[in-house]
This record gives structure tokens, sequence and C-alpha cells, in this order.
């Protein structure tokens, strides 16, 4: 092994826009505060003694999840305006190029990459096409399933006549027991804590093993490669 | 049956109702409708003047617990009056006439009041076999309430059987018992569910129609606004338990004996809607919760189908049978988790045998 250190030059581009990276952290910190939320919600804390009068256990949970759920859904929503004005990385999240066959070639190559099958990866300036796949699904079209289921649930509660009901009333079409649409947003959060798993070590994994830089990215905006190569 | 020019009141009167005994019957009809007190007037002169309209009662696949609750009406007027009163010209669980005679009646009554009579119907017809499986008559009952559904001027489906298929629509549902509204297309249909519905709710459904000759106001799933806009949980006495955070965790546990909330136990109050936590049962003298047990959820659609009547988090049968959401996610948060574990593991395997290949390329 040469002492002399290679010098390679890095190179960067600016891909996440501030709003993007602002509603990514206050969107991941909400999903954490509705997953445990929700979790106590359908599975509640031990019972509390004392009277009852004095005591808002669940009403608190209650009162969080709700909270946490519309800045959830505002930031959905800010976010949908973003990619509209935002640079051309920020409509990637809600696109999937189903058509396109150089997209799925891409992707079963970084397949093969987590497979151990290739050498080296590819380099990308937004999200691989493995990572673009799973935003689509994991995070645009669960989060508006979620968005919807809860805030049809939420309408229940509000009564029939409210906005939450009139506007999402029509979850109760499709799942026509509320019992039933309860235990899909259930299921619905734990996709998302799946996701979060992988999301988590796919970010670590390639912000040490691909070709740039993934972590830093979502705090500077900077997507920095570590070389010059194509 | 009576002339078609016969009121209410000429029909309450010739059973020996004094007048007294109906307005009161009258006010508490308004009452339980959620009206003002000036509907109790409108009620009466509606009754003293409007011809009444017949109801057919046919009885399909069911088990007689909706006309059971049905004839315990609360108001001892109710009794006297409803079965006198709505001129339920057809019933062949309580009418006298039997056999030829009675059938005889539905022939009459559909010729005689075309287009103005209401269907009543408690129970779900059958339809696999060609309806083999209810045969009220000797005839199919699914073709017994096509023919009576022709000319009627609305439908009101009994009970959960009716309304959502209930126990022997449950899986595998073997004879294929379908609700009304999905063998019946073309009529307004009101569905009050329950297994079986509220005595007053049934009766206060009837009232309203007969009296204001108009259909109440319906929710998204067809039941009548009045009765079941709000979710048992949205009145329950015990709801303050609940927003503490105070719930029984065990039959007879010292929670149980304080009274606090069964959302624990399985209780389906949050998820049903129905009036027992206000209207209560056998005159308002208790309801399950009160009971010291959960709701059972028993006026919601498919509620033989979602899990146990004693957990919280129930079964989702697309995800085999005793599986909720929180063991499948576990299952899954659990197995990524170690998938991860073994990925990060491998790469770090690979990743030192590239750095070792790489430094002996160097």
């Amino acid at each position: 092994m040469s002492t002399e250190h290679v010098t390679e030059a890095r190179t960067s581009v600016y891909v996440y826009e501030a709003p993007v990276r602002v509603w990514h952290w206050i969107n991941a910190a909400s999903i954490v505060v509705l997953a445990v939320t929700g979790y106590f919600i359908g599975n509640p804390l031990p019972s509390v003694g004392g009277d009852t009068s004095d005591m808002y256990v669940m009403g608190t949970i209650r009162f969080v999840h709700f909270s946490a759920a519309y800045i959830f859904a505002v930031g959905f929503i800010g976010r949908i305006y973003w990619a509209f004005v935002g640079n051309h990385h920020a409509h990637q999240l809600f696109t999937l190029p189903f058509w396109r066959g150089e997209f799925w070639r891409e992707l079963f190559f970084e397949m093969r990459w987590y497979l151990f099958m290739e050498r080296a990866p590819k380099k990308y300036e937004g999200h691989n096409p493995l990572a673009q796949f799973f935003m689509f699904f994991a995070v645009m079209l669960l989060s508006i399933f979620m968005i919807c289921s809860g805030f049809a649930l939420y309408g229940e509660g509000q009564g029939i006549g409210s906005w939450q009901y009139s506007l999402f009333g029509w979850m109760f079409d499709i799942f026509t027991n509320s019992m039933l649409l309860h235990s899909w947003h259930r299921l619905g959060m734990w996709v998302l804590v799946v996701f979060i798993i992988v999301h988590v070590y796919a970010a670590i994994r390639e912000d040490i093993m691909s070709r740039q830089s993934i972590i830093s990215t979502m705090i500077s905006g900077e997507r920095m490669f570590k070389d010059s190569k194509d | 049956m009576g002339e078609t020019t016969e009121t209410f009141y000429d029909v309450i009167r010739r059973q020996g109702i004094s007048r007294r005994s109906f307005m009161k019957f009258c006010s508490l009809t308004a009452a339980s409708l959620g009206l003002g007190p000036a509907f109790a007037a409108k009620i009466a002169n509606a009754m003293e003047t409007k011809p009444r309209i017949p109801v057919l009662w046919l009885h399909g696949l069911e088990c007689t617990c909706c006309s059971e609750s049905f004839i315990r009406s609360a108001h001892p007027l109710v009794k006297d009056v409803v079965l006198s009163m709505i001129s339920l010209d057809y019933d062949d669980t309580i009418m006298a006439a039997a056999g030829h005679q009675a059938e005889a009646i539905l022939e009459e009554v559909k010729t005689q009041y075309k287009g103005r009579y209401i269907l009543a119907v408690e129970g779900n017809p059958p339809l696999k076999d060609g309806g083999v499986y209810c045969m009220p008559g000797g005839t199919p009952f699914v073709d017994k309430l096509k023919y009576m559904a022709e000319d009627a001027q609305a439908i009101i489906s009994w009970g959960s059987c009716a309304s959502w298929g209930c126990v022997q629509a449950a899986k595998p549902n073997p004879t294929e018992a379908t609700p009304v509204h999905k063998v019946i297309k073309d009529k307004p249909i009101i569905k009050v569910p329950g297994c079986p519905p509220i005595a007053e709710v049934m009766t206060g459904v009837l009232t309203y129609i007969l009296t204001f000759e108009r259909m109440p106001d319906l929710d998204r799933q067809g039941r009548p606004k009045m009765f079941y806009s709000q979710r048992i949980h949205d009145k329950c006495y015990r709801r303050p338990h609940f927003d503490a955070g105070q719930f029984v965790e065990a039959w007879d546990d010292d929670n149980a004996r304080k009274g606090y909330c069964l959302y624990k136990m399985g209780c389906k109050g949050p998820t049903t809607y129905n009036a027992c936590s206000t209207t209560r049962w056998n005159e308002g003298v208790s309801f399950p919760i009160q009971s010291g047990h959960g709701c059972i959820g028993c006026s919601e659609d498919g509620f033989w189908d979602n899990g146990s009547f004693y957990d919280r988090v129930t079964d989702i049968k697309q995800f085999g049978i005793e599986s909720t959401a929180d063991k499948v996610g576990v299952a899954a948060a659990t197995t990524v988790g170690a998938a991860v574990a073994a990925h990060a593991a491998l790469s770090l395997v690979k990743r030192a045998q590239q750095k070792g290949s790489q430094s002996d390329e160097n």
C-alpha cells in the first residue's frame, strides 16, 4: 500500500432545497410521534388510578396524535406545492417513470448492488431508482392513505357533519366497518415502521458505501460525489 | 283491512284508546325523534287526517329477534298504537290469519295500495341454488321479496340481517345470504341495523315515515341519521374513564367493579353507530356497557367477521385467521430488522474484502 494519499476531485450538486429538507425532518418527527401515540391509542398504557376528573392520559395521547397528524398533513400539502415550484428533484417523490425501461434496468442494477452482485454502485444526484420506487409507494401513496384514513376516523369523533367527515367519509364506502379502517390504518403504521428501518439503514449504508453523500445531503442540501469517475 | 280513507286516529279510537293516551304517544314520539314540542301537535294532526299506510312485514332468513325487540317497545302505547295504527296488514309471525288467507293479503295490498305501502323486511334472502334455503309459503323468499318490492313505496331493512347480512352471511356464507339493498336496487331503502335494533328506534322510524310521509334523513350508509349519526362511544357514560386512561384490564378486576372503560376488553363502542348509549334498552333500563360488557358492534357491517368481540386490535382476515395489525406489523418489523442487521454485517465483510483486494492491487 502506498503511503501517499490518492487525492480525488470531489464535486457537489445542490439537490434538496431548504423547504424539502425542513419538510423531511418535520415529517420524520411527526411520523415518530404519530406511530408511538397511535400504537398507544390502539393498545393503551396500563390504567391509571385516582380521580377521573384529574386524569387525561388517553385524552392527551389522542390530542398529541391528532396535532401531529395535522402537522403531517399540512406538511404533505406543502410538499406537494413544492413539487411544482421547486427544482426538478422536488417532484421525484411524486413520480414513477413506470414506462421507462432504463428506470427498471437501473432498478435491477441497484438491487444487484444490494445483493452484493455488483462491485461498485452508480452515481445519482437524486434518489437511485430503487429508492425512488420505495419513496413513491411507502412515502407518497402510504402518506395519502394514512391522511385519508386518519381524517376519516377523526371525522367520526368530530361528527358526521364535520368537514373532516364530509371530505374523507368516502373511506367508509370502501371500508364499510369502521373497525376495519382502524385495522388498516394501524397496518399502515407498521408499514411505515418497516420503511423507517430500511430507510435509515439504507441511508447510513449508502453514505458509507456509495459514491455520494446521503445523510449530510438532507441537512445541507449538497450532494457530494466522492470520486470524479462516471 | 280497512277502507283507504280510514285515518290512523280512526283506527286508534276504534281500538278503544283514549285521546289522552293518543296525545301522550304523539309527544313521546316527537321527543324520541328529536323534534321540538311543536311537532307533537303536527304528528297528532297528521295521524288524524292522513289515511293510514299499510305496512307489510316480510320474514326472510332471520331469527325473529327484530320482531321480539319491536313488540317490546317501551311505552305501552306503542304496543297498542303501533300494532294497530301502522296498519300492519301482514306479518306472518304475529298475524292471526294463516295459510292461503294470509298470503291473500299480500296480493290485496299490492294491488289496492300500489306504490304506497311500506315493505318492512326482517332477515334477508339467500340466493344460492335459486333461493331454496328460505321458502316461506312454498316459494323462494327472494322471489317473494322482489315481487312485493315492485309496488312498494319504500323498504325498511330491519336489523343487521336485512341491512348487512349478519350471521347467516358471515364467512363462508354457505347459502349466499344477501342483504336487501343488493337484491332490490330501484327502491329507497332505509337500513335500521342492529341485532336486534332498539325497539324505540324501530317504532320511531316507522312513525316518522308514516306521519311525515317521507323518508328520514339517511347517512352515507343508508341509516336514519336521527338514531345512527353518533357512535356508542360518543355518548357513553363511561367515556370520562376512557379519556382519563382508566380501563378494565381483566374481567372481574377492581377496575371492572369501579365501572371503568371497557375499551381494552374489546368494546366496539368507538366503531359502532347506534343509539344504545342514549335510548338504552328495555324501557331505558340498561345497555350492554352499563351491564359491564363491551359493545360487540352488532349494528355494524360484517361484525361477525371482524375478529374477536374481546380484542381492541382485531384480526384482519386478509392475513390469515388470527393475525392482527400488530401481529403482522411486529413480525414484519422483526424480519426486516433481522434482514437489515444481516445485510449490514455482510456489507462490512464485503467492504473489508474489497479494501483488502484494493490494497493488494496497490
